[in-house]
């Protein structure tokens, strides 16, 4: 057993140099991965996913907004964010199918339900919104029954929350680390984006006198995605949450920060001014889709670098190894790990 | 161990049971143990993964990474032969000259994971778990989502371009449901990929560490062997001689899905956030 002694370097050779001087046409091993080779495979998705993050959630925030609004009799704005909806969600499947490998197969999504794959419950609550919205939409573009409307309106309103947050658990339920690490603020990250978005879209789209509601949620909403962002980049380890600062997803967070900010300031003191709630309401919207799209990028960054899904995974070893240690019943299997990686001796 | 079935010849090679079934014809919980030491890095077992499962090239690359001109598993690799040049006196004894060069071979493949993401997160169903405790992609039922590669904490599943589906070994499905080892532990040939039932190949694992350790080769360990960690271990698990991520795998692998409650309760939080700050701009605009 002691004849295995290391000499003192870590895994991977670091020396370009042989013993007798020869130089290693070989690239050195970067120490925590195979020639530098990503550990995860790279997100295959297409940007149409990025883009059906913020449709989906417009769509949904609108649904919410429609039957807010008409409760409260404001039809005129009912109208136009169930509208905003059932737009939404007419070209969020053509964007989803667009993506697929097999897109004539795309009725595959309705072959089972599954709740361990977060796809599948929002190929079913799409489809399940789609439906409400539409017969809800109908209704009021023909004027006729309105009791249906009523009701599918409410059903619309029911699946927009699912719909809007759906899309942040099926990024944390990945091997990304930076989707996957941003569990807990992703999915309000995304709500608030929806409801901002779909205030939004309702204050470019209402006379000022009838968009009060639709101020009061791009505020609300703006404020809530804001704060989503801020804690996650309080909690999420500073290395794993490297992506969203640097490159591009740094980029498009700064710009979507700014945005947002400013756009719902903007709707905040526009009052029945029609101009500035339309040009803050742009900018909200512009706000959600960069939001959107730094998240999106930021996972692309962070599975083709390999640090970030060794280093921590090396920490959690590390720190068993020390407790095993320290309770000094060691497991035979840690304790030969142990002896490859002590190189102090 | 019994070489025959109610005296007909069985097909066994490498002295282990390759038989997916057992003697009442049940399916058993199959693996493979990949024993890296003895490797020598020829790739058989690539070439014949290809050859059997008709899988296309991936590119005729020089890629300039020792002997490795594959680069890594993917939709039409489904073995990878990794090369690993480190300036690492050899782990035996009396081979102790410190600038010496030691060459580290492994034969990579999809881990079958007990609790596995990919199978966990596919939408259409696509992804099964076989009798034989294996993960399988049905190619007749994928529609190509491409939800199962960054769900995969190994990297290996992935798309293949033109065909839009995901692909990844089967262990050799076919050949298994008629007791034929796979194609690439039948071409191995130092036994470095054994095949056989799981608990059966653990026991030879934890022989062949001890044997190693005896002889002083003190870094020898077993990746994926332990059914408690964060994939509930392997299918297909490793005699490594150095630390994971040298041979490009992750250290402490866990399945994203382990988490999913707790993400599908934050996701509700989040909802109802949304309902009330719908409710509030109710109010507010009364």
């Amino acid at each position: 057993m002691t004849a295995v002694e290391e000499p003192a370097q870590r895994r991977g050779g670091r020396r370009g140099r042989g013993g007798r001087g020869e130089v290693s046409l070989v690239p050195e091993m970067a120490p925590t991965s195979y020639y530098g080779q990503p550990v995860i495979k790279h997100p295959i998705w297409t940007p149409e996913i990025g883009i059906y993050f913020f449709t989906g959630g417009l769509a949904g925030g609108s649904a919410m907004l429609a039957a807010a609004a008409r409760a409260q009799g404001n039809d005129v704005l009912a109208r136009r964010a169930l509208l905003t909806s059932l737009a939404s969600l007419a070209v969020s499947p053509p964007l989803l199918i667009k993506d697929l490998g097999r897109p004539e197969r795309f009725y595959n999504m309705l072959r089972v339900f599954k709740v361990t794959s977060p796809m599948s419950v929002g190929s079913w609550v799409l489809t399940g919104i789609g439906g409400a919205v539409g017969v809800a939409s109908a209704c009021e573009v023909l004027g006729i029954l309105p009791r249906v409307k009523r009701v599918a309106e409410v059903g619309g309103a029911l699946l927009g929350p699912p719909l809007a947050t759906y899309t942040a658990v099926l990024l944390a339920d990945t091997a990304v680390p930076a989707w996957h690490e941003a569990r807990y603020e992703l999915p309000f990250v995304f709500a608030g984006s929806a409801l901002a978005s779909a205030g939004a879209a309702a204050c470019v789209l209402t006379p000022p006198q009838c968009a009060r509601m639709a101020r009061a949620l791009t505020v609300g909403g703006a404020a809530l995605e804001l704060a989503g962002v801020e804690a996650m980049q309080r909690r999420v380890p500073t290395e794993v949450g490297e992506p969203y600062r640097s490159g591009t997803p740094g980029k498009f967070g700064r710009a979507a920060r700014a945005l947002t900010g400013t756009g719902a300031l903007t709707v905040a003191l526009a009052g029945r001014r029609r101009r500035p709630a339309v040009l803050g309401g742009l900018a909200v919207l512009a706000g959600a889709m960069c939001e959107r799209w730094a998240v999106f990028t930021a996972g692309r960054a962070s599975a083709a670098e390999p640090r970030y899904t060794v280093e921590p995974q090396r920490r959690r070893v590390e720190q068993r190894q020390r407790q095993s240690a320290d309770s000094r019943t060691p497991p035979p299997q840690p304790a030969a790990v142990k002896a490859a990686t002590d190189t102090k001796s | 161990m019994s070489n025959s079935l109610n005296g007909m010849p069985t097909i066994v090679s490498h002295d282990v049971d390759v038989r997916a079934h057992d003697e009442n014809g049940r399916p058993r919980h199959m693996g493979f143990f990949t024993d890296t030491s003895i490797c020598i890095g020829c790739k058989a077992c690539e070439v014949a993964c290809k050859e059997w499962n008709d899988v296309p090239d991936d590119g005729l690359n020089f890629l300039g990474k020792s002997y490795d001109n594959t680069g890594s598993l993917g939709a039409s690799t489904w073995r990878h032969v990794a090369f690993i040049e480190q300036t690492k006196p050899l782990p035996m004894a009396g081979a102790q000259d410190a600038g010496a060069m030691r060459w580290l071979m492994s034969s990579d493949v999809c881990k079958h994971c007990a609790h596995a993401a990919c199978l966990d997160v596919c939408p259409t169903g696509a992804l099964t778990r076989t009798e034989f405790g294996t993960v399988f992609v049905q190619p007749d039922v994928c529609n190509g989502c491409g939800y199962c590669v960054p769900a995969c904490p190994f990297g290996v599943i992935d798309r293949r371009e033109g065909d839009g589906r995901a692909w990844k070994c089967t262990m050799c499905y076919d050949r298994q449901r008629i007791d034929m080892e796979p194609a690439c532990a039948q071409a191995c040939p130092t036994k470095s990929i054994q095949y056989g039932e799981i608990g059966e190949l653990r026991r030879r694992a934890d022989e062949r560490v001890q044997t190693l350790h005896d002889r002083g080769v003190a870094q020898a360990h077993l990746y994926g062997r332990d059914p408690e960690d964060g994939v509930g271990g392997f299918g297909a698990f490793f005699l490594l001689l150095d630390e994971p991520e040298v041979y490009g795998l992750p250290p402490d692998p866990v399945v994203t899905t382990r988490d999913l409650g707790e993400m599908w309760s934050v996701a509700a939080a989040a909802a109802l956030a949304m309902v009330a700050g719908v409710a509030a701009a109710f109010l507010r605009s009364r």
